[in-house]
Order: C-alpha cells, then sequence, then structure tokens
C-alpha cells in the first residue's frame, strides 16, 4: 500500500504492509532510530512523535494512519545544526543516564511547551505522566525543562 | 622497579595517610589538597548531544544490510514436558528464513523458551510464531514458596526445592539473646522484583566467513564474547561484541543470554544477520529478577543501646535460580559481638533471577532498619540516635549529621503526630557496599598529531556515564579540556574490562585510563623537553599546554607538542594493578525519607528523601546525583509498588506489562536532596568508588520505617500497597 507524508518537512513516498506501525515505518524503513521503542503498546512513551503537531506515542498508530501527515522525529528537532533548547536542557541540565527515554520525553516536553510557555514543577510533571524512566529519578528531566523553557522564553523576548 | 609513596587520604575531619609501595609507572593516588582542574566539577556528560538527539544508537537501532528479525515462542505452562515441536506449517510462510527447537525436554517455567524464528520482518515472525506447533504434557508446579518448601511438592529440579543453609556464624548469638536486656524478633517480607530497564534485552547477530559479530544489549561485552566462543566453538578473537549504547541493565545483562545465543543460532541457521530484541512483556518472565525473601530477625540489646545479638533466619526464591540471600546488610552495617545468618534458597517454576542493583541488599536492609526501628522503640530511643550508637564507621557518622540537619530530624520527630486522616512519617536507614572495584582492564591512549585524544577501553556505558568518567579522568591527567578527548569504550576490539557490574566501572576502569593516560604524558614530555630546555621529569601537562613545573611561563602547546609526533599518533597504554592499602575497605552511605499517608484510602506518598553519600575521590557530581537519583527512585518502587504477582492456580505472572507492574512515574517522586562526602579513599591511583549499587540499598528501607512511623504500627511486608496500609492501620 502507498503512503504519502511529510517527515522532518521531507516528502516521502513508500510501499508499505498496511499493517505496519508508525513506529516500525519510522525506525525500519525511514531509518529514524532515533524514535525509540520500550514496549510496543502506548505505556512507556519511549516511541513519542509529533503528528500533526502534537504528541502521540507511534506505537500505537499505524502508519497508514499518518497519510498525509507532518511528522516530526527527535532527528528534526535540531534546526540548522543547532540543538533545540529542550535538548541542551537534557544535556546540560543531565536530564538523562542511559537515554533511552530521551527523545520520547523531548517530544512530550516540546509538546507541552508549545502550549505553555512557563509551566510549574507540577505541569511538567503532570505532561510526562505517560513517559517512562527507569533512570534518572525525573529530578533532572524536570529541570531540563524548566531551563528549556527559561531559554525559550528570552529568546522570544529578544 | 617499585616506589614507596606516603599519601594523605580520607576527609578533612578525618585524615589518614597511608603508605604504599606501587610500581614505578603507577600515577601517585589522588589524595587530600591535590587540585584539580576538571575532576570533582560539574561536567555534562559526554554523550548527551547523541542521546538528546537521537544520533546514540542502541542496539535496538543496528539494521544490516538483509537482515532478518527473530523471535521467540515462550512456554504457556509453568511446568510441562515438551513432547513434539513441529515447525514445518512455520516455515512455509512465506519469508520465513529460519526455525529452531530450543527446548524439547522438561520446561522450568512459564515463558521458557521453546523454539524460534526468524523471517524477514517482526510481522511476518510474529506470524510464523502463531504457526509452530507445541505438543505439551503440563506437568504439576509450584510458584510460591511456601507451597515450595513443603513435603511433597512438585520438584522444581530434583528432590527437594529447598537448598542447603548458608550459616555464617560470630559469637555466640543464642546466649547473648537469652543474656539480652531487651528483644525483638519480627518477620519481615519482600517481593519479587523485576529490573525493568527501558531498552529490552536482545542481539543482532551476524556470521561473515567464520567470524561472528554481535551488537547486544549487555554490561559485560568480554563475557558475552567468551560465552559465544564456547558455545560456537570459535576461538574468542573470532567473535566480536559490541555495544555502543545501552539502554538500561541493572544487573540483568551479563553474559550471554538465551536471546542473545538464539540470534545467534538463527544467523548461523539462515546465513543472514538475524535481530532479535524481546517484547515488553518476556522481560518480566524470562530475563531475570531480584528473588523475594521471608526473613525471620531477632535482636538482642543492651541497656546502652548497643546492639548485643542479631540473628537472620531466611528464605528466598528465585524462581528456578539461586542466588537469593539477603544476609549482607546485617553482617556489614552495624558491627555487633554475635551475629548468626542463615539463608536458604528455594526453587519455584518461575522464571530465574539474576543479579539486581546491590543483589540481596535492598530486601536485607529492609529487614533490618525495620528491625532496628522496633528494637529503638523497645529501648525508647531517638531511631537516628540508635543508629548512631551502632555505628562505628567515620565517615558515616558524618553522613548523619549532615544528612539529619539537612532532613530535619529534630524538629519532625519532635512534632506532634496529626490524628487527621493524613498522617506524615519519618525514617531512616543507612546503606553499605565495597565498590571498590578489581585489576584486570586494561586502556589505550592516543594522541594524535592533530591534537586529539583518543581513549580505548572495552569496558561499556550502562548508563551511568562511565565514557564520560574515563574521558574526565584522561583530561585530568594530560590538562586538556574534556572536548579533547574522545572515549572509545563497547567493543571486544578494545583492550580488555570487565563487566559493568557491582559498582565497579569506575574503580576499576577509571585507574587504567589514568595509568595510560600518564604513560602517554611521559611519551609526549620527551617529545617536549628539547624545545623547553627542560628534562621531561620537569614537566607538567596543565591548562592545554605542556609547561615547566616551577618555571610555568616556559610552555608549549599541547598540540604543537602533539604536531612534533613522528607519523599520526602516539600511543600508550595502562592497566589496573590491584588494589592497594586505601583508606577504607567499605562506603558508607545514609537515606532519610519523609512519606504521606492518607489513612482512608491507604495511599502512602514520598515527600522528601535526603540522601548523603561517599563516592570516594569525586569524579562529577552531575553523573552521580543523577544516579543516587535513580536508586532512590527504584526503591521508592520498590517499597511503594513493585512486585510480580503470580497466580498460584495457573503458575502465571498476572502483571507483566508496564502499568499492571506498577513503575515510578515523574507525579511518584519527591524532592530529592543528594550530598556528597568527597573521600579520596586511596586503594588505587583515582580513589574513585562506585555508586549505583550503594545508591539504592537504603531508599525502600527508609520509606518503609517512614510508613510505618505514619501508621504508628510496623507494616512487615513490601510493597506497601494501599490494602497492606489499611490492615496494618486496623491493628495500630
Ligand atoms: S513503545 Fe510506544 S509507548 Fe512504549
Ligand atoms: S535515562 Fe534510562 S530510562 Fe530514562
Amino acid at each position: 500500500m502507498r503512503l504519502n507524508l511529510t517527515i522532518n518537512g521531507e516528502r516521502r513516498e513508500d510501499d508499505i504492509d498496511p499493517r505496519t506501525l508508525l513506529v516500525h515505518y519510522l525506525r525500519e524503513v525511514a531509518g529514524l532510530t532515533g524514535t525509540h521503542v520500550g514496549c510496543e503498546t502506548s505505556l512507556c512513551g519511549a516511541c513519542t512523535v509529533h503528528l500533526n503537531g502534537a504528541a502521540v506515542k507511534s506505537c500505537t498508530i499505524l502508519a497508514v494512519q499518518a497519510e498525509g501527515a507532518e511528522i516530526t522525529t527527535i532527528e528534526g528537532l535540531a534546526r540548522g545544526g543547532e540543538m533545540h533548547p529542550l535538548q541542551e536542557g537534557f544535556w546540560e541540565e543531565h536530564g538523562l543516564q542511559c537515554g533511552y527515554c530521551t527523545p520520547g520525553m523531548i517530544m512530550t516536553a516540546a509538546d507541552l511547551l508549545a502550549h505553555n510557555p512557563d509551566p510549574s514543577e507540577a505541569e511538567i510533571r503532570e505532561a510526562l505522566e505517560g513517559n517512562l524512566c527507569r533512570c534518572t529519578g525525573y529530578q533532572h528531566i524536570v529541570n531540563a525543562v524548566r531551563s528549556a523553557a527559561r531559554k525559550m522564553r528570552e529568546r522570544k523576548a529578544a | 622497579m617499585s616506589q614507596r609513596v606516603t599519601v594523605n587520604l580520607g576527609i578533612p575531619e578525618a585524615p589518614r595517610e597511608v603508605t604504599v609501595v606501587i610500581p614505578d609507572d603507577e600515577p601517585i593516588p589522588w589524595q587530600l589538597g591535590d587540585h584539580f582542574a576538571i575532576v570533582g566539577a560539574e561536567t555534562p556528560r559526554v554523550d548527551g548531544p547523541a542521546k538528546a538527539t537521537g544520533a546514540a544508537r542502541y542496539t535496538y537501532d543496528i539494521a544490516l544490510p538483509g537482515m532478518l528479525y527473530g523471535a521467540i515462542v515462550r512456554s504457556p505452562y509453568p511446568r510441562a514436558h515438551v513432547k513434539n515441536v513441529d515447525l514445518t506449517r512455520a516455515m512455509r510462510i512465506p519469508g520465513v528464513r529460519a526455525a529452531l527447537t530450543i527446548t524439547d525436554g522438561e520446561i522450568r517455567f512459564a515463558g521458557q523458551e521453546v523454539a524460534a524464528v526468524a523471517a524477514i520482518s517482526s510481522d511476518i515472525a510474529a506470524d510464523a510464531l502463531a504457526r509452530i506447533k507445541v505438543d505439551y504434557e503440563p506437568l504439576p508446579f509450584v510458584v510460591e514458596m511456601d507451597a515450595a518448601s513443603a513435603d511433597g511438592a512438585p520438584s522444581v529440579f530434583s528432590g527437594s526445592n529447598v537448598g542447603k543453609p548458608q550459616i555464617s556464624n560470630h559469637g555466640d548469638v543464642e546466649r547473648a539473646l537469652a543474656a539480652a536486656q531487651y528483644r525483638i524478633e519480627a518477620t519481615y517480607t519482600t517481593p519479587v522484583q523485576t529490573h525493568v530497564s527501558l531498552e529490552t534485552h536482545g542481539a543482532v547477530a551476524h556470521f561473515d566467513g567464520g567470524a561472528l559479530t554481535v551488537w547486544c544489549s549487555t554490561q559485560g561485552v568480554f563475557t558475552v564474547r567468551d560465552d559465544l566462543a564456547v558455545l560456537f566453538n570459535l576461538p574468542p578473537d573470532k567473535v566480536r561484541v559490541i555495544t555502543d549504547y545501552l539502554g538500561g541493565g541493572f544487573g540483568s545483562k551479563f553474559g550471554a543470554s538465551p536471546e542473545i545465543v538464539i540470534a545467534a543460532r538463527l544467523a548461523k541457521e539462515s546465513g543472514a544477520p538475524v535481530k532479535l530484541m524481546l517484547p515488553r512483556g518476556d522481560e518480566h518472565l524470562a530475563t531475570g529478577n531480584r528473588p523475594n525473601a521471608e526473613q525471620k530477625v531477632r535482636f538482642g540489646a543492651d541497656a546502652s543501646g548497643k546492639l548485643v545479638a542479631i540473628d537472620l533466619v531466611q528464605r528466598g526464591s528465585g524462581g528456578i535460580g539461586a542466588g537469593s540471600g539477603s544476609a549482607g546488610p546485617f553482617k556489614m552495617v552495624y558491627p555487633c559481638p554475635n551475629v548468626r545468618t542463615e539463608e536458604r534458597n528455594v526453587y519455584t517454576n518461575a522464571g530465574p533471577s539474576s543479579p539486581m542493583r546491590a543483589p540481596g541488599w535492598p530486601q536485607g536492609a529492609f529487614a533490618l532498619e525495620m528491625a532496628m526501628d522496633e528494637m529503638a522503640r523497645k529501648l525508647k530511643l531517638d531511631r537516628l540516635e540508635f543508629r548512631r550508637r551502632n555505628n562505628s564507621n567515620p565517615v558515616r557518622a558524618i553522613e548523619l549529621e549532615l544528612g539529619a540537619r539537612a532532613f530535619g530530624w529534630p524538629e519532625k520527630s519532635a512534632a506532634p503526630k496529626s490524628s487527621g486522616p493524613i498522617r506524615r512519617g519519618i525514617g531512616v536507614a543507612c546503606a553499605a557496599w565495597h565498590a571498590v572495584g578489581a585489576s584486570g582492564p586494561e586502556a589505550l591512549a592516543i594522541a594524535y598529531r592533530d591534537g586529539r585524544v583518543e581513549i580505548r577501553c572495552g569496558t561499556q556505558d550502562i548508563g551511568t556515564g562511565t565514557r564520560t568518567a574515563l574521558a574526565i579522568v584522561a583530561a585530568e591527567e594530560l590538562g586538556l579540556p574534556i572536548a579533547q578527548i574522545s572515549a572509545e569504550i563497547g567493543d571486544t576490539r578494545y583492550p580488555f574490562s570487565l563487566p559493568s557490574g557491582g559498582s565497579m566501572s569506575s574503580p576499576s576502569n577509571t585507574p587504567a585510563i589514568r595509568q595510560a593516560a600518564a604513560h602517554l604524558k611521559a611519551k609526549l614530555f620527551k617529545i617536549a623537553a628539547p624545545a623547553l630546555g627542560a628534562e621531561p621529569s620537569d614537566l607538567e601537562a596543565r591548562d592545554g599546554a605542556i609547561r615547566v613545573r616551577f618555571d610555568p611561563a616556559r610552555r608549549v602547546a599541547f598540540k604543537d607538542v602533539c604536531r612534533r609526533i613522528p607519523g599520526d599518533s602516539i600511543s600508550a597504554g595502562g592497566e589496573r594493578i590491584p588494589n592497594y592499602a586505601a583508606y577504607r575497605p567499605d562506603q558508607a552511605g545514609c537515606q532519610f525519607a519523609e512519606v504521606e499517608v492518607d489513612t482512608e484510602t491507604g495511599v502512602a506518598r514520598v515527600l522528601r528523601v535526603v540522601a548523603v553519600h561517599d563516592a570516594g575521590t569525586m569524579i562529577d557530581p552531575l553523573t552521580s546525583r543523577s544516579q543516587i537519583n535513580g536508586g532512590v527512585l527504584m526503591g521508592i518502587g520498590y517499597a511503594l509498588f513493585e512486585t510480580r504477582r503470580m497466580d498460584p492456580q495457573i503458575g502465571l505472572m498476572v502483571n507483566p506489562t508496564m502499568d499492571d507492574y506498577k513503575l515510578v512515574g515523574p507525579l511518584d517522586v519527591p524532592q530529592i536532596d543528594v550530598m556528597f562526602l568527597n573521600v579520596f579513599n586511596g586503594g588505587t591511583n583515582t580513589g574513585v568508588l562506585g555508586i549505583g549499587e550503594v545508591a539504592h540499598v537504603a531508599s525502600a528501607a527508609a520509606v518503609a520505617c517512614a510508613v510505618s512511623d505514619a501508621i504508628g504500627a510496623p507494616i512487615r511486608a513490601l510493597p506497601m500497597t494501599p490494602d497492606r496500609i489499611l490492615a496494618a492501620l486496623e491493628h495500630a
């Protein structure tokens, strides 16, 4: 079956098996392995991407459901070789250890910051409730999101 | 040749001079008073950008041309005889390239590997699994420790399921107990916990001209290599194992586990590379767990508040695995003249245990610390004071004071208890570990003509920050910014290293790296000396330059020295020599927790944790703090949520998913304050100690003590779920 969509600003057309999950399509067909697989049952959030601007778990969406859509993956977040403030935040604030949950965390947080440029700690934790991390204890992740939000507000003001 | 040096070790409050005899080429151990450029500063991880941009490649991400996808059929029965495995229908599906029988004898747990397939897509592999016909003869089974210990229980292997007791005995516990002025006795139980690394177990295996290359999610590339070499009858140099990035392991990823071997067998059978990553559910069933435990504890104490007798009688079950002991903390945390421990392993028809973050210790610490609280109450002593009186470790003594102050223990314990529905409680628990590392690792340091430095070591980063720690040590020794160093790890083509476990990585690897960097530096000094008109022994490497120690203005930039390297590069090796005299053979920590319990719903919430730890020489507080946070997080899960639930009627795990097996989410974590004591421990040239496990030892215990304090009655079982809390309240 034919699939047309845009990934990270690039149009693509592929022949796929209709039952292909979006996460498998992104990783195995498009070769974008930054979107991780942790559970395949919509529980861990490691596979989070943006579909038409909203964070979704790509393991519970069929690729064909993304027909005509715009997908952004972690690879598409950096602009002009510069990391997104969230990516910088996760690095500088040490919001990661093994890093396996990180792309999903960042994509979920990016959705939050698009709607709420100055979230409280509680709002950040609430927004990330569908993303699991077994390594960090979440505190540094929350710090990373706060620092990114600050940076983004400052850049906007400047 | 060797040198005799005296170093000033420990902490400023309690320093000690230690004289060591070490080889001539071993750098002098880092000690009190040393000035560091980067060691001890907050350095963001070197692999941060790769991980934050999705560029980091995990085993799950490896794709090779013509690669097949493997999948495993697992037994739905806890015990059965496999009479026949019919692969023919699966093989007939277009796109299926190999099918194998894995077990044709006895099945001992639900989830055991029975057969496997490889196909051109994961969907086709799943189709093929459904077509494999296995003829099982179900057999009587037992999944619970009590039932397995009873007379006439079905044998998991042969004979009794209860193993021989492991007994350790110091002094005379029975006499001391009889003479003790105060005694307590209680039984504590803990559940089976599973690791739940975010990246599941798995491998990509590829045979090419008699050589086997395996990418796998492992904590020990060399152990996997050696296991596979034996299994496939290959010389070790024909097996290469690579783990560039790893999505967590926590002790469950050592050696060539079944899925790695199956991936390699499928690759051999099909003649194509095979990727086999486990589905999440399999992780709970078959890739390891922390055994459960039942611990009968008796304590005796004298009127001065000193422990005079500790007795532990323990049973634990790691399913078909052994190693369920939990006596460690009873023998190591609080000194006592009479200590007897007795541990027994009980086999059950459940997935095998494997090491899990401080094996045996969180369960032991839970029982030990709960018993400490029960004894303190009997003595009418403040619980912190009782621990102070029974502590002999000078580092822990300071930690207890620091932690108590930061936590506000005196104020909190003096505060009147609320009589409303929401009650608060506090707890404190102590941790110990012995992460001094071991000899074995080797390292290579290479300087290139363009000034770059590369260090190579066949260790692996399980997420803790090994790459970063190694790069920091090399940067310090060579006087370079960390950006100039690249740390290459996770490949059996690099110099040998040990598995990443037992909190051994940093203490075992950093000394090899430092020695290699020192040897490289000596070679560069020889190159630089003539230009500086000095002897090589008068030079030092600092601030990106090589300079004369007593006349720092005479200097040449590191890069300019590298330009004079004949050829393209110059390299030097380093080895991790055996531990020599150190400040202490162990390390200490303590954690304080405050909780809130809703007595109407039985829900407990952790409000605050203060963790104070000794990391030896502090390399990077940023990565270290994060590891402590992670240890606390896993401990909160163990205390309040996590448990593998087995249905004794059908012998199956009923919650093998990420929500039925409840994990700690972002909303379940409190404010965690981490404090470190920078203890120059010596023993190696870096004096670094590992902290991954000590971080986790006391966490559940502190929370459990706090919950019991909140409701005014001990809850002697983990996890402290609402039903248990409500039941305890009824008896309070
Ligand atoms: S892989 Fe999609 S939520 Fe876990
Ligand atoms: S960093 Fe390992 S799971 Fe989050």
